[in-house]
């Protein structure tokens, strides 16, 4: 077992995360953040609440995304479904996912899937707080990254927000 | 997760784990029925068949619907139009309707116990949607819902079936989920209406006095009279029936606290249910039809889930 981020770190990572989306995003007024569920929602709150500190005024559009029925793997396993809640339009917005460990690709291509039925957005990016880089099976990439690390397959990453801290094991 | 049988045969087989991940599921559903896009892909490499052996319109459509929004192939069949009237068997006929790659049944048939019967000689899924007397599974789940959405929870709340519960295999499956779910059930009817041996058999409470169930009840759950069903005289007219157990205005404004008033439809207006009931504010009938496709969904996503159809 191996530590990937340590507390200290990972608030960093977050708070620079934050920063690089607002960077990327001055004022948010055409980009609205949506994490994905389960997992995705902890680092998605935190960056919200994170961008929410440098521009109080501004109102932040986030919302949440369940992917569960648009899955490719429904066949082999089921997953339990979570609450989507997206109460604003995304049509033409710039949209921000934020999921926490990018791995083979496949929750992110069922997100787009799932993202698009509610509406156009004019475009998609995609924030990870963990990037298992050389791991894809399907040509997606993230555009802001907490951290990239190199793991086989038989290894995991974990999250623990509880702990604050990243483990590879 | 997983469902702990592969076919949804009746309420009695579902562990209370079971119901909670349906109703679970069916809410996240209704979400998705609120998008601008009311469509998921999950089901779209599914075939499914719905066999309708008996009449009906809520259901059917409801059904239908629900494997539409989930992206299934829909086949429909009615008895009425088909070779049955030849005299084909029901094991022949649904065989048949397999040899052509359907992955999951969907079936109403007049006699209790037809659905389990074809589980036994059939690989595919089966999900009844009411079987004679005997259940009415997604009947009781959306109701189980529609109960939990308006007054919070299952558990402790006091439900009272009203009606032909003798005929009833809604009541008969609403009793079976209320009780592995924690709720407290009274039946209420004439007594000719009521099975002798029910308050033992399904640990329910019986009462004969309308007034007094309502009183004592959060919900009321009121049923149709199923002439269909009743070769004898069970009451001696509709009007008496009605003067006795219909559920009226005046008797809902005279008790001391609201009640949800429910009906699984379709309403025999005046008899049952008063129209000003129906269409009252104590009544959700309305969004029990609305949850009954979210329901049927979550039965048919999380039973075609989670192993490979063509494997069994």
């Amino acid at each position: 077992m191996k530590s990937i981020l340590s507390s200290r770190q990972l608030t960093l990572t977050v708070k620079r995360l934050a920063h690089q989306v607002l960077e990327n995003h001055i004022n948010m007024e055409n980009t609205v953040l949506i994490g994905i569920q389960p997992r995705g929602i902890f680092l998605s709150d935190k960056i919200v609440s994170e961008i929410k500190k440098e521009i109080p005024r501004k109102k932040i559009q986030y919302g949440k995304l369940d992917i569960t029925f648009y899955r490719d793997d429904i066949r082999k396993e089921l997953h339990k479904a979570n609450h989507t809640e997206i109460p604003f339009t995304i049509e033409n917005k710039n949209v921000i996912l934020v999921d926490d460990v990018l791995y083979t690709g496949r929750t992110i291509r069922a997100a787009m899937d799932a993202l698009l039925d509610f509406g156009r957005p004019a475009k998609v990016e995609l924030c990870v707080l963990i990037d298992r880089r050389l791991s894809r099976q399907f040509p997606i990439q993230p555009d802001f990254v907490g951290k990239s690390i190199d793991s086989i397959v038989s290894q995991k990453v974990k999250v623990e927000w509880e702990k604050a801290e990243v483990i590879l094991y | 997760m997983q469902l702990s049988t592969r076919h949804l045969l009746g309420i009695k087989d579902l562990t209370p784990g079971d119901i909670s991940i349906i109703l679970n599921t069916a809410s996240q559903f209704k979400e998705v029925l609120q998008r601008p896009i009311k469509k998921v892909p999950s089901l779209r490499d599914i075939t499914i068949i719905n066999l309708f052996f008996e009449n009906s319109t809520r259901t059917r459509i409801s059904f239908e619907l629900a494997e539409k929004r989930l992206s299934a192939d829909v086949i429909n069949f009615t008895a009425s139009a088909s070779s049955v009237s030849k005299g084909e068997t029901l094991l022949d006929t649904v065989n048949n309707i397999l040899s052509m790659k359907v992955d999951m049944v969907v079936m109403r048939h007049s006699a209790s116990g037809a659905p389990h019967f074809l589980a036994q000689h059939i690989p595919a899924s089966i999900i009844n949607a009411g079987d004679g007397i005997n259940e009415h599974p997604t009947q009781a789940l959306l109701d189980a819902l529609s109960i939990s959405e308006k007054i919070g929870k299952l558990k402790g709340t006091k439900v009272a079936i009203i009606g032909d519960i003798m005929h009833s295999r809604v009541a008969q499956s609403n009793i079976y989920l209320l009780k592995k779910m924690g709720a407290e059930v009274t039946v209420c009817g004439p007594p000719t209406l009521i099975p002798k041996y029910i308050s033992k058999a399904l640990k329910v409470e019986v009462s004969y006095d309308l007034k007094e169930t309502l009183e004592w009840c959060d919900v009321a759950n009121v049923l149709r009279i199923q002439l269909e069903r009743q070769n004898q005289v069970l009451f001696s007219s509709l009007r008496e029936y009605s003067l006795a157990y219909g559920i009226s205005r005046r008797l809902l404004d005279d008790l001391k606290k609201d009640i949800v008033v429910m009906h699984p439809g379709p309403i025999n207006r005046g008899v049952e249910l008063d129209s000003d009931v129906a269409d009252s504010k104590h009544s959700i009938i309305l969004q029990q039809v609305e949850n009954g496709v979210a329901v049927r969904m979550a039965v048919l996503f999380l039973l075609s889930g989670g192993r490979n159809p063509s494997d069994n």
